[in-house]
């Protein structure tokens, strides 16, 4: 030892820095050595748990002429997921986990194992006479994911122009509210429009709606400076009493009139849809999948590449220097919080002609506020909401899908998704910076 | 471009702001506008820069009035302003930044960044402004922010260009750096209004001086003028600009900070390893440019942030898990840097907040109940032996100005034995009497045997008050010296440099 330090002598110099290891970092390699290590304890778990290593899987969501059940012994699947997982442990535990890129992408591998040593457990030794067979989750991963994302992608637009909007659920209801009665009018009641536009003249309908709620947002939000939260609430109420109060206003024998809308056609879009596992979940869906599609692109486009997202940002962050440079910090919170209010219009549009139909009260059950959660876990960038929106869609068609098997209780099941949301928002992300004048009214001086 | 101002008055309910005020600011020329805080010169530029309306009076541009309703209108009209707090988006990229406002787009709205960062380019070569503009501007340091602040203005073809309290954040060496810009700026035909309260930043750069008081402008000077003249122009009395005291009577070691260190909630090192000893009897100053870890280090000495390695002893006793309200049982005074965060609570009297960390003692209180009649004497005793001017005991301190509110603060922290007084810009936006009274106090609490910390971005107040002087930089004690130090190689330490071979060290 005394030798060594003979020679490590010019270290003596440099500076202590090095010798206190930052907290965060600590915290870091703490946090992911809890997490890898629950998951192979868990893992280790259902590998054991399993008595009977057969199950059947099919490619499709149900059993169909195309998709037949398959067998599978679930021995290999279980032990590659712990094998994986017990990887990433030691990573963690030397202080060599990768960061950045490669992390993320170990890290998102072990989630994938984690759900494949989940599933073998979970869909053998079935009891009963009937044997629920593993079936793709990508399909009703997009049919919850398709109004969480349009959700987000209003979320992204107000608050990174500084406008907290957790009015995402009120524009909802009422976009598919009234998505639902424009296109039950223009089938009964608007002859001149073909019928092939009835569905999609629903659309209009919904965003027309989700705007409205925008401009209640933006009236008491900007021009009367009203508690931004509060609010949100507060509209979300209102949508929730409104719509609820004008659908028991229907007089039971004009149902057909007002809430009976067609619903939107799905578009097959040749040899992309022939993919397999993704192909028909992607590309045989409704125009409004595609619109969905589409918008997260328009609206990354539109924050970061032109004129009026660096001033939609520059607002949101900063909204005095916005206004010293001449830009109108009101007028384009304004703007902002109206373009969101089309995208919630066509999230809310897609719980009735988007998929299953007539307006029901309080039919988007709480998933703007989802979408909210989805804003925040995506760092306010559109494509990281996207992210988490399909993440928490993934979570609820889970839920979905292992209802029918009976391993787990189902009121559990029936949480997991919420206990999913919360653990991601805080554990995952943990402490992010949202825009810096997010929910501060601008008041000149 | 000539910028002329006639009789620009502005009234705030009862108060006037600015009192009939005329300048005139010639083509090519730096114009030093000269006040104390609160004398109305931000209150001026910002009616030029179209962010108040003006009560009365006009603005002339070459001869034609002109009204600024927005920022636009001024900006359009060829002015440019430099704000004491940076007009910048801290995630925006330099190049962002300066094309805010007017970008420069590929058509439809489409953002062009390449031709804004070569714009950027461009006007760092040609006014010699080095920056990068493809830098987040959070990750520059303060003095290449405010370069970026000035691009801005040019990127808008400023011709009269405003400075507002520039030298506030900077380190000497930046000062320096930024009034050559200044040289260089006024070389290419830039007018600047350079708005300061510093008299030798004044009498290095300026072509004239107007000195601004109560609202009023009280009188031109010519740059060699004395700085005392120009004192006693701004304060409306003769000062003295240094404080009175004797060589200080050192004692025992009272408080022992061994090996702080500070981790920020972000995971930064903010004070790395720092060390030093305050003795009975001796201020000890702290200098630094601001944001060197200056300010963690108090709140780690007062319990307010746990440090994340280090001890720290007072009177052979390890305080180091001490939380506040047993750092003030212990005795440790603490005059903050932000008095309205920190020092009094706005809204609450001034009888109150003179006992905001007294009440909980026998002398202000029964049992749970709170003693009126002593917290009223006490008030009465305070109020006159620290001068401290308000109507009643019961107004809010948040009506008094800021050179009384620090006086309650001030007068608070007197009011109970110390063995240390940590006393953060004790006069930060504080008037010229006022600063005078509380270095007196300051002194006169080290003659009675107190370790008195002081931490000031201000050289002269560190010169003036300091028997040895501690610089920070970088979350680093880089030397200890005595305040027989030259300047500018203080200024060196400050920027980094360690202690010079020779330097008078403690």
């Amino acid at each position: 030892m005394g030798r060594m330090s003979v020679i490590e002598a010019p270290e003596a110099t440099t500076p202590q820095e090095a010798t206190v290891r930052d907290r965060a970092d600590v915290a870091r390699q703490v946090r992911l050595v809890v997490t890898f290590g629950l998951s192979t304890a868990i893992l280790v778990y259902f590998a054991l748990a399993i008595e009977d290593p057969q199950v059947t899987y099919i490619l499709g969501e149900r059993v169909t002429q195309e998709f037949r059940p398959k067998d599978l012994t679930t021995t290999w699947v279980s032990w590659l997921a712990i094998a994986t997982s017990l990887v990433a442990l030691v990573l963690a535990a030397l202080d060599r986990y990768p960061r950045r890129g490669a992390g993320l992408a170990l890290a998102l591998l072990v989630g994938v194992m984690f759900y494949l040593g989940f599933l073998m457990w979970a869909y053998t030794d079935q009891a009963g006479a009937f044997q629920a067979a593993i079936a793709n989750p990508i399909p009703g991963t997009m049919r919850i994911a398709t109004p969480l994302v349009l959700g987000a992608l209003a979320g992204c637009l107000c608050e990174r122009a500084g406008v907290i909007n957790i009015a995402i659920e009120g524009q909802f209801l009422a976009g598919a509210f009234f998505a639902s009665v424009f296109s039950s009018i223009a089938f009964t009641s608007l002859a001149f429009i073909p019928l092939a536009l009835v569905a999609p003249f629903g659309l209009l309908g919904g965003v027309l709606a989700g705007v409205g709620v925008a401009a209640m947002l933006g009236l008491f939000a900007l021009r009367y400076q009203v508690n931004q939260v509060v609010l949100g609430v507060v509209l979300v109420a209102f949508a929730s009493g409104l719509t609820s109060f004008l659908l028991g206003q229907i007089p039971g024998d004009r149902k057909a009139t007002f809430n009976n809308p067609m619903i939107l056609d799905e578009i097959r879009i040749p040899v992309l849809a022939d993919i397999p596992l993704l192909g028909q979940a992607l590309f045989e869906q409704t125009i409004l999948v595609y619109l969905m599609f589409a918008s997260v692109a328009f609206v990354t486009f539109l924050l970061f590449e032109t004129r009026w997202g660096l001033r939609v940002r520059s607002v949101g962050e900063h909204p005095k220097a916005a206004d010293t440079v001449g830009i109108k910090v009101n007028r384009v919170r304004w703007q902002a919080v109206l373009l969101g209010g089309v995208f919630a219009g066509l999230g809310g549009a897609y719980y009735t002609v988007g998929s299953t139909g007539a307006f029901d009260r309080e039919v988007s059950a709480g998933t703007g506020f989802i979408a909210l959660a989805a804003v925040i876990m995506g760092r306010w960038h559109p494509i990281g909401a996207t992210f988490a929106a399909v993440f928490f869609g993934f979570m609820w068609n889970l839920q979905n899908q292992l209802s029918f098997v009976d391993k787990l209780p189902g009121e559990l099941l029936g949480a997991a998704p919420y206990l999913a949301t919360i653990i991601a928002v805080a554990g995952f992300v943990g402490r992010v910076r949202p825009p810096a004048a997010d929910g501060e009214p601008y008041v000149k001086s | 471009m000539k910028l002329e101002i006639r009789g620009l008055t502005k009234r705030f309910g009862s108060f006037t702001a600015n009192d009939a005020i005329d300048l005139t600011i010639e083509p090519g020329e730096i114009h030093c506008l000269l006040g104390e805080n609160g004398a109305g010169k931000s209150t001026l530029m910002n009616m030029l820069y179209g962010l108040l309306d003006p009560s009365e009076g006009e603005i002339l541009v070459d001869d034609r009035p002109v009204t600024f309703v927005t920022p636009a209108d001024s900006i359009a009209a060829g002015i440019g302003m430099v704000h004491q707090h940076f007009m910048l988006v801290p995630v925006f990229t330099v190049a962002e930044n300066v094309m805010l406002g007017r970008e420069q787009t590929r058509g439809l709205g489409v953002l062009n960044r390449a031709e804004a960062a070569a714009r950027v380019r461009e006007l760092s070569e040609r006014y010699g402004l080095r920056v990068d503009p493809d830098r987040l501007v959070e990750d520059l340091p303060v003095g290449v922010q405010q370069r970026v602040e000035i691009i801005k203005a040019l990127a808008n073809d400023a011709q009269v260009l405003i400075l507002d309290e520039p030298t506030a954040v900077l380190t000497p060496q930046e000062i320096d750096e930024l009034m050559q810009i200044m040289r260089e700026l006024k070389a290419k035909g830039t007018s600047i209004i350079f708005i300061t309260h510093k008299l030798r930043e004044v009498k290095a750069v300026g072509d004239r001086i107007s000195v601004i008081r109560r609202g009023k402008v009280v009188g031109t000077a010519s740059p060699d003028t004395s700085e005392a003249e120009l004192a006693e122009m701004m304060v409306g009395r003769s000062v003295k600009l240094t404080v009175d005291k004797d060589a200080a009577t050192t004692g025992e070691v009272v408080l022992d900070a061994r090996g702080v260190t500070v981790v920020d909630p972000r995971g930064h090192q903010v004070v790395k390893d720092v060390s030093f000893e305050a003795r009975a009897g001796e201020v000890l100053g702290i200098a630094g440019v601001q944001g060197n870890g200056q300010t963690e280090l108090i709140k780690s000495l007062l319990g307010l942030v746990r440090p994340a390695a280090g001890e720290i002893w007072l009177d052979g006793r390890n305080i180091s898990t001490h939380g506040p309200r047993e750092s003030l049982e212990d005795g440790i005074g603490y005059i903050p840097e932000d008095r309205a965060h920190d020092g009094y609570v706005g809204s609450f009297s001034v009888r109150e907040n003179l006992v905001l960390d007294l009440y909980r003692s026998d002398d202000f209180s029964r049992g749970p109940a709170l003693n009126r009649e002593a917290i009223a004497a006490n008030a009465r005793s305070r109020i006159e032996e620290f001068d401290i001017r308000t109507e009643t005991a019961d107004s809010p301190v948040s009506s008094l100005s800021g050179g009384n509110q620090q006086k309650v603060v001030v007068a608070r922290e007197f009011s109970r034995p110390l063995k240390v007084l940590i006393a953060s810009q004790p006069t930060r936006g504080v008037d010229v009497g006022s600063i005078e009274f509380i270095h007196k106090r300051i002194i006169e609490e080290r003659d009675r045997g107190t370790a008195v910390i002081i931490v000031s971005t201000e050289l002269d107040e560190i010169f003036g008050l300091s028997d040895r002087i501690a610089v920070m930089y970088d979350g680093r004690i880089v030397g200890t010296v005595t305040p027989d130090i030259a300047r500018e190689d203080i200024g060196l330490m400050m920027a980094g440099a360690h202690e010079p071979a020779e330097g008078g060290a403690a």
